[in-house]
């Protein structure tokens, strides 16, 4: 019966009793983020429009457009419309596609794995922003418009850039985790700014709109009111639909 | 070891397992065994932290599975084959599991040649392999850790003989070397080949437990004769009740009882037996379909 033999060659008693660090943990959070079809396209995607929207800002904006801040800011748009669906995915596929199943059989302490996807997703994001700023720089270079201050980019345009990347990827990983299942979950992320931009046009409410639904801007350093509406509208993406997912993901049966 | 203890689940009001207590220890292959629907799956999640127990506790290797710091490396678990990202490669998914886990990635191919997956078929994803297949993935999956205790959902399901075949033998190799299985099946055969023990369930309750033997002590005799009617007759005159079965009556006395009753009657016997497998599947059926009925 030698072919049943389990072999036991390559794996040593080291590490039975040592729980996964958060490190090792997030690594393959990375790895399944990339691994699976919809994953790798995804973020071949963000790649791939990142240098469109460079190319068609160099060959056919305003002269006045081809400042580094502007390509930089144009670059990210991309970024900033698919990276909260590879946030979404990296959590609600989970369920989508059963895998919470094996996931949380070698990680029993759900929030564990939580957190390491929240950092693989923060990794993706400011891995999206370098690339955006490689290519923005290529842009810029190429274009080279004849224009005073053309690679200047205030320091805190930097910081905000950073914050909206990041966000952007924990919008995602949030809205997932509240809502568990793929489809459903894009669906209400990209209605819900429509269905809260409908609400702006009701004049009794007006000026409280922005208070929910405004990320940091890309094209000009912002305010303390800008910051403050900020600081809110994460509250309302990120930490509200978080706590209900933990809740849903740690106090509920896994009904995959 | 594995060890359920009074384990109880409510789904809307109603029990869906209840009472629950079995112990499975080092060195045996525990098959657990009951319909669909009975409670296995339930019971079975419950034991690896995935359901909640709304009383009753249970405990793999001393304490709650979700306490068990690196799970992987102590309890390998299969509880749906099915339950793989479809669009992943099944050597990526194994990957991902042994670096989870910490195991080198080394043990990924060891155990892809276990199972028998082709280098081919592992490059596929999973959405193209058969169910036979993902059983196949599953059960790597649960042995890269090089765990001490397998809990199985239906691992059986999907393969075909020839799988049968090799999973009676992974499993007889691994509780040899001092593992403890756990295994379920709503099909007696698939069990019964490989079991030392047997836990049914049938309408959330444990309805019988205990080693083959003592199971099969307990099944009756099965006796046949050319003019079965005549031995029907003979077996009622003395108070016996011989039921139809494959290959005969199914009586619930010793074979000494039947043939005395047999000859008094003048009847000869072609086979007089204790009944062993025949009466097995009686007495599971009979067992679960019990069960179910109270539940009901």
């Amino acid at each position: 019966m030698e072919a049943h033999a389990i072999p036991t060659t390559t794996v040593g008693a080291a590490g039975r009793d040592q729980r996964p660090s958060l490190s090792r943990l997030t690594k393959v959070e990375l790895r399944k983020a990339l691994d699976t079809r919809a994953g790798f396209w995804l973020q071949l995607a963000v790649l791939g429009l990142t240098v469109i929207t460079v190319m068609i800002t160099a060959a056919a904006g305003h002269t006045d457009d081809k400042t580094f801040r502007h390509m930089l800011a144009n670059a990210l748009i991309p970024a900033s419309v698919l990276l909260p669906v590879i946030g979404i995915l990296l959590v609600s596929s989970e369920w989508s596609q059963r895998t919470a199943l094996v996931s949380f059989s070698l990680v029993p302490a759900r929030p564990r794995l939580i957190a390491a996807k929240a950092l693989a997703g923060i990794v993706i994001g400011l891995a999206a922003f370098v690339v955006a700023i490689v290519f923005a720089a290529l842009g810029t270079a190429v274009a080279s418009p004849n224009i005073h201050d053309v690679w200047s980019l205030p320091i805190g345009l930097v910081g905000q850039d950073l914050v909206f990347v990041t966000t952007s990827m924990l919008i995602g990983i949030a809205f997932g985790a509240a809502i568990l299942a793929s489809a459903p979950a894009i669906v209400i992320f990209f209605a819900l700014p429509t269905a809260i931009g409908a609400l702006g046009s009701i004049h009794s409410i007006e000026g409280t709109v922005e208070w929910l639904n405004s990320q940091p801007s890309l094209e000009t350093v912002m305010s303390g009111h800008e910051w403050a509406q900020s600081l809110v509208m994460f509250v309302l993406w990120i930490a509200l639909p978080l706590a209900i997912g933990l809740w849903r993901i740690t106090r509920r049966d896994l009904a995959a | 070891m594995i060890e359920a203890e009074k384990l109880t689940k409510r789904f809307g009001g109603r029990a869906v397992v209840s009472d629950v207590s079995f112990r499975c220890e080092p060195g045996t292959v525990t098959g657990f065994l009951g319909p669909n629907g009975a409670g296995k799956t339930t019971t079975m999640r419950m034991i690896c932290g995935f359901a909640r127990p709304d009383s009753g506790r249970s405990a793999v290797l001393g304490g709650p599975y979700r306490e068990l710091p690196n799970p992987g490396r102590r309890v390998g678990v299969l509880l749906d084959a099915s339950a793989q990202h479809a669009g992943r490669r099944g050597r990526e998914a194994l990957a991902i599991s042994a670096g989870t886990m910490g195991v080198g990635e080394a043990r990924v191919d060891e155990l892809l040649d276990l199972v028998g997956l082709e280098r081919s078929a592992a490059r596929k994803r999973v959405r193209q392999y058969s169910l036979g297949m993902r059983q196949r993935l599953g059960i790597a999956n649960a042995l890269i850790g090089e765990p001490e205790v397998l809990i199985l959902d239906e691992p059986a399901n999907g393969l075909d003989p020839e799988g049968m075949r090799w999973m009676r033998g992974l499993l007889r190799d691994f509780a040899e070397r001092g593992g403890t299985v756990l295994l379920s099946s709503h099909l007696l055969h698939e069990v019964d080949a490989i079991a030392d023990r047997l836990v049914i369930i049938g309408g959330g309750k444990i309805v019988a437990e205990g080693s083959k033997e003592e199971l099969l002590s307990h099944t009756g005799t099965l006796v046949e004769a050319d003019d079965r009617a005549a031995l029907g007759r003979a077996l009622e005159a003395v108070g016996l009740e011989g039921r139809e079965a494959d290959g005969g009556l199914l009586v619930d006395a010793d074979p000494r009882a039947v043939g005395v009753a047999a000859r008094d009657a003048g009847i000869a016997l072609v086979h007089l037996a204790p009944a062993g497998d025949a009466g097995l599947e009686q007495l599971f059926f009979d067992l679960t379909s019990g069960a179910k009925e109270e539940a009901e």
